[in-house]
C-alpha cells in the first residue's frame, strides 16, 4: 500500500508530462492529491500498514511517529495547493503548464519518498529530488527575476544538500567504524547509537544540521529564501514554506534522535538552540520595514523554522510544542502564501509603500483574500485562538519551566520584533483607501475555498486538538528522545 | 594497490590546484572531466580483489563525470562568447593559496578523526575534503555562472571520494540514486545558464542583483 503512495504521483507526473491539453492538465494536481489524501489517510488511522517485509526494497520504507505527523501535513496543503491550482492555472491558461504541473506531481512524489524513507541514504536522494522538482516552480514566471531566483535556489540548495550527503557519509562511516552489522537504517543506526563513533557522529550532525538545515532556511543558509519565495507563484511558496521545509525538519529529527540515543543530546541541541535564535533574531530584523509582502512571508518562514529548530533542541514539553508548530506552521503558510497570491494578482504588484501601483486597502478591494491574510497574518503571528497561538506559547512555557530564562526572554522579544515589524507591512496592505477598481482578478470560489478550508483547520487546533493527535505527539516526543 | 591509490588521490588534489589557477572555461571543463576519469579508477582500485559492483560503480562514475557531464557544460557554454573567467572576486594566485591552505587544514582534521585501521595511512579522507574545500573556493569566488556549476562538480567530486569508504555497507540501489541526483541536477543548471545566457546575454552573476534588500 505503501508503495501505491508513491507510484501515485509519479504517474501523475508522467500522465502531465504526456498529456496536450492545457486546460485539462491541471485538473490531474486534484485527482492525485485527493487519492493521496485518501491513502493517507488510511495509513494513518491505522487501515492500512506498512509491510516490514524483506523482499525488494520496501524494507526501506516506514512510517514513523514524526513521519506520521509530516505526511499528514504535506498531503492536506497538497491538496488544498492542488485545488488552488485549477482556479491558478486557469487564469494564467496562456502560459503552458506542462513543466508546472508535471514538477508539482514529482515534487509530491520526492517529498512522500522522504517522508517514507527509512534508509539515510535514500532519504538523502528524495530529498535532492524534492529540490531538483522545486526548481522549475520557481521559474514559472520566466522572468529576469525569477531565473536569478531560481539560480540562487539551485546553487545554494544543491550545495547544501551536497554537504547533507557528506554529512550522511559520515554518519554511515561511524556506523561502519563501530562494526555493528548496520544496513544504515534510522532504526537500526539508533539501536547501535551508543557503539557510534563520537567525533564522527558529531561531524555528521553539524553537516547534517547545515546541509538540511539549508533546505529548511535555517539562518544563516536562508539566503535562497526571499528571493525564491518572493518570485515564485504563491502556491508553489505554499508548498516549500510548508511542505518541503517541513520534511527537510524532519530529516534533522531522524538524526537528532541517533544523537539522542549516542548520548550527544546536550550537543546536538545546543546547536539547535543557537541556530534557531539567530534565524527568529535575523528573520525579525530584516522583515522591519519590508516593502515585499512575499519576501516578507518567506522571512516569517525563516523566522518559523527558527522556533522548530528552538523547540526541539529545549526538549520534552517544548519539543511537543515545536512538533505541533510544525502542523499549525506549515498550514499557516498556507494561508498566507495563497491569499497574498490572490492579492499580488488583483494588483499587479507586490510592493506596499507610497507611490502608484502600490498594494493598500485590500480588504475594501478583496475582502475575501485581504480578510484571510489579515487572519493569517494574527494567527503566525501567535494570536489565539489560532493554533500557532498553543504551539508557541507551549514552547514558552516550557522554555521558562526548564530553567532557560535568558533564552525564553530572547524568544518572545524576537516574537515582538516579527509582530511589530510583520504587522506593520500586513497593516499597509490590508488597510487604508485602497482602490475599488475592478481588477483583473477578483475574489471567487475557487482561489478562495481551500484557503478557507486551511484557516478552520488552524482555528481548530487552536481550539481543539483531537485526541489521537494529542497521543502522536506525545508517542514522537518518546520516539526523539527516549523519554529522557 | 594502496600506493596507486594514493599516487592517484595525489593527481586529483593536482587537478584541484590547476582549476584554481586556470581561467580558460574550456580547460577548466577539461581538468574536471579528467578529475571524473581518475576518481572512476579509484572504486576498482580500493577493492583488494575484483567485483562486478565495484566496476559498474567505476564505469558508469567515468561515464557520468568524464563524458557526459562535461559534455553537457559544454555544450552550454559553447553559445556564450565569453571564453575565460577575467576577473574573479578573488585573484587566480589567491586562490592558489585559499586551496593549499585548505589542504593543510584537510590534513590536520583528519588527524583528529578516528579512522580504521588500513585506512589512516591512506589519503582518501584528507583528499576528499581538500577537493571539498576547493570546490567551495571555485563557487565562491567565480564569477561566471558555469564555473560555479564546475564548483559544484568539484564539491560532489569531494564527496564521492569519501564514499570510497563506503562502497560495501551502501547499497548499489542508493549510490544509482545520488549519481542520478547529480546528472539531473547538473542538467537542470544547464538549463538556467542557458536561461541566464538568453536573457542577461552573458552568464556572468553579477548581473544577478536585482534581488536584495535595499
Amino acid at each position: 500500500m505503501a508503495a501505491i503512495l508513491l507510484v501515485l504521483p509519479v504517474a501523475a507526473a508522467i500522465a502531465a508530462w504526456l498529456m496536450r491539453s492545457n486546460d485539462a492538465r491541471p485538473l490531474l494536481l486534484p485527482a492525485v492529491a485527493l487519492a493521496h489524501t485518501g491513502l493517507t489517510a488510511a495509513l494513518l488511522c491505522g487501515a492500512v500498514a506498512i509491510p516490514d517485509h524483506d523482499w525488494l526494497w520496501l524494507d526501506w520504507l516506514w512510517l514513523d511517529p514524526p513521519g506520521r505527523l509530516v505526511l499528514g501535513l504535506v498531503s492536506v496543503l497538497f491538496l488544498a495547493c492542488a485545488v488552488y491550482a485549477v482556479g491558478y492555472l486557469r487564469f494564467r491558461r496562456e502560459r503552458d503548464n506542462r513543466v508546472f504541473v508535471t514538477c508539482l506531481a514529482a515534487l509530491l512524489a520526492a517529498l512522500t519518498l522522504a517522508i517514507l524513507a527509512r534508509h539515510v541514504g535514500v532519504m538523502w536522494v528524495a530529498i535532492e529530488a524534492s529540490a531538483l522538482a522545486g526548481a522549475p516552480l520557481i521559474y514559472f514566471n520566466q522572468s529576469a527575476r525569477s531565473i536569478e531566483a531560481t539560480w540562487k535556489y539551485l546553487l545554494v540548495g544543491s550545495v547544501g544538500v551536497a554537504i547533507a550527503l557528506l554529512g550522511t557519509f559520515f554518519l554511515a562511516y561511524a556506523a561502519v567504524k563501530a562494526g555493528a552489522e548496520t544496513r544504515l537504517r534510522f532504526d537500526d543506526l539508533t539501536a547501535v547509537a551508543p557503539q557510534l563513533s563520537t567525533p564522527w557522529l558529531k561531524a555528521a550532525f553539524v553537516l547534517l544540521l547545515v546541509g538540511y538545515g539549508t533546505k529548511m532556511g535555517l539562518a544563516p543558509m536562508h539566503t535562497w529564501k526571499p528571493d525564491a519565495y518572493g518570485e515564485a507563484p504563491g502556491l508553489a511558496g505554499a508548498i516549500f514554506a510548508g511542505g518541503v521545509t517541513s520534511v527537510a525538519f524532519l530529516a534533522i529529527l531522524r538524526v537528532l534522535r541517533v544523537c539522542h540515543a549516542a548520548g550527544l543530546g546536550p550537543f546536538a541541541t545546543h546547536l539547535l538552540v543557537v541556530l534557531g535564535l539567530l534565524s527568529m533574531a535575523i528573520a525579525g530584523g530584516l522583515m522591519v520595514g519590508q516593502q515585499d509582502f512575499k519576501r516578507m512571508l518567506a522571512y516569517s518562514s525563516v523566522e518559523h523554522m527558527g522556533i522548530l529548530a528552538l523547540g526541539v533542541g529545549i526538549g520534552g514539553l517544548a519539543t511537543f510544542g515545536a512538533l505541533l508548530h510544525l502542523l499549525c506552521n506549515g498550514l499557516t503558510k498556507g494561508v498566507l502564501f495563497l491569499s497574498a497570491a490572490n492579492i499580488h494578482r488583483a494588483y499587479g504588484s507586490k510592493l506596499t509603500g507610497e507611490g502608484p501601483g502600490a498594494v493598500r486597502g485590500a480588504l475594501r478591494a478583496l475582502p475575501l483574500s485581504g480578510g484571510l491574510f489579515l487572519a493569517g497574518f494574527f494567527a503566525i503571528t501567535g494570536a489565539p485562538p489560532f493554533g500557532p497561538f498553543i504551539s508557541e506559547l507551549t514552547i514558552a512555557r516550557a522554555t521558562f519551566a526548564g530553567g532557560h530564562g535568558v533564552v525564553g526572554g530572547l524568544f518572545l522579544l524576537f516574537l515582538m520584533v516579527v509582530f511589530v515589524g510583520m504587522g506593520s507591512t500586513v497593516l499597509k496592505v490590508t488597510l487604508g483607501e485602497g482602490p475599488t477598481r475592478a481588477a483583473t482578478w477578483r475574489d471567487g470560489l475557487a482561489g478562495s475555498a481551500s484557503i478557507v478550508a486551511l484557516l478552520a483547520l488552524v482555528v481548530l487546533l487552536g481550539v481543539w486538538i483531537p485526541a489521537p493527535l494529542e497521543a502522536l505527539l506525545r508517542e514522537t516526543v518518546v520516539w526523539l528522545e527516549g523519554g529522557r | 594497490m594502496a600506493s596507486l591509490v594514493d599516487a592517484l588521490l595525489i593527481l586529483v588534489f593536482v587537478l584541484d590546484i590547476f582549476l584554481l589557477g586556470t581561467s580558460r572555461i574550456g580547460s577548466v571543463i577539461r581538468t574536471v572531466a579528467w578529475q571524473g576519469v581518475l576518481l572512476g579508477l579509484l572504486p576498482v582500485l580500493v577493492r583488494t580483489h575484483l567485483d562486478a559492483e565495484a566496476v559498474a560503480v567505476g564505469l558508469v562514475t567515468v561515464g557520468l563525470k568524464g563524458v557526459v557531464i562535461p559534455r553537457m557544460l559544454e555544450r552550454s557554454v559553447r553559445a556564450v562568447s565569453i571564453r575565460r573567467e577575467v576577473e574573479p572576486f578573488v585573484g587566480f594566485g589567491t586562490s592558489i593559496l585559499l586551496g593549499g591552505l585548505g589542504a593543510a587544514l584537510a590534513l590536520a582534521f583528519t588527524r583528529t578523526l578516528p579512522l580504521l585501521p588500513g585506512e589512516a595511512d591512506h589519503l582518501i579522507v584528507p583528499a576528499s575534503l581538500a577537493t571539498v574545500i576547493t570546490g567551495f573556493i571555485l563557487l565562491t569566488t567565480r564569477r561566471k555562472a558555469i564555473n560555479q556549476v564546475v564548483g559544484y562538480l568539484v564539491l560532489e567530486n569531494g564527496i564521492f571520494i569519501f564514499g570510497l569508504l563506503l562502497l560495501e555497507p551502501v547499497p548499489l540501489l542508493v549510490e544509482a540514486g545520488v549519481l542520478l541526483d547529480l546528472v539531473v541536477a547538473i542538467f537542470v543548471m544547464g538549463i538556467m545558464l542557458d536561461k541566464i545566457r538568453r536573457e542577461f546575454s552573458s552568464i556572468d552573476t553579477r548581473k544577478l542583483s536585482a534581488l536584495r534588500e535595499e
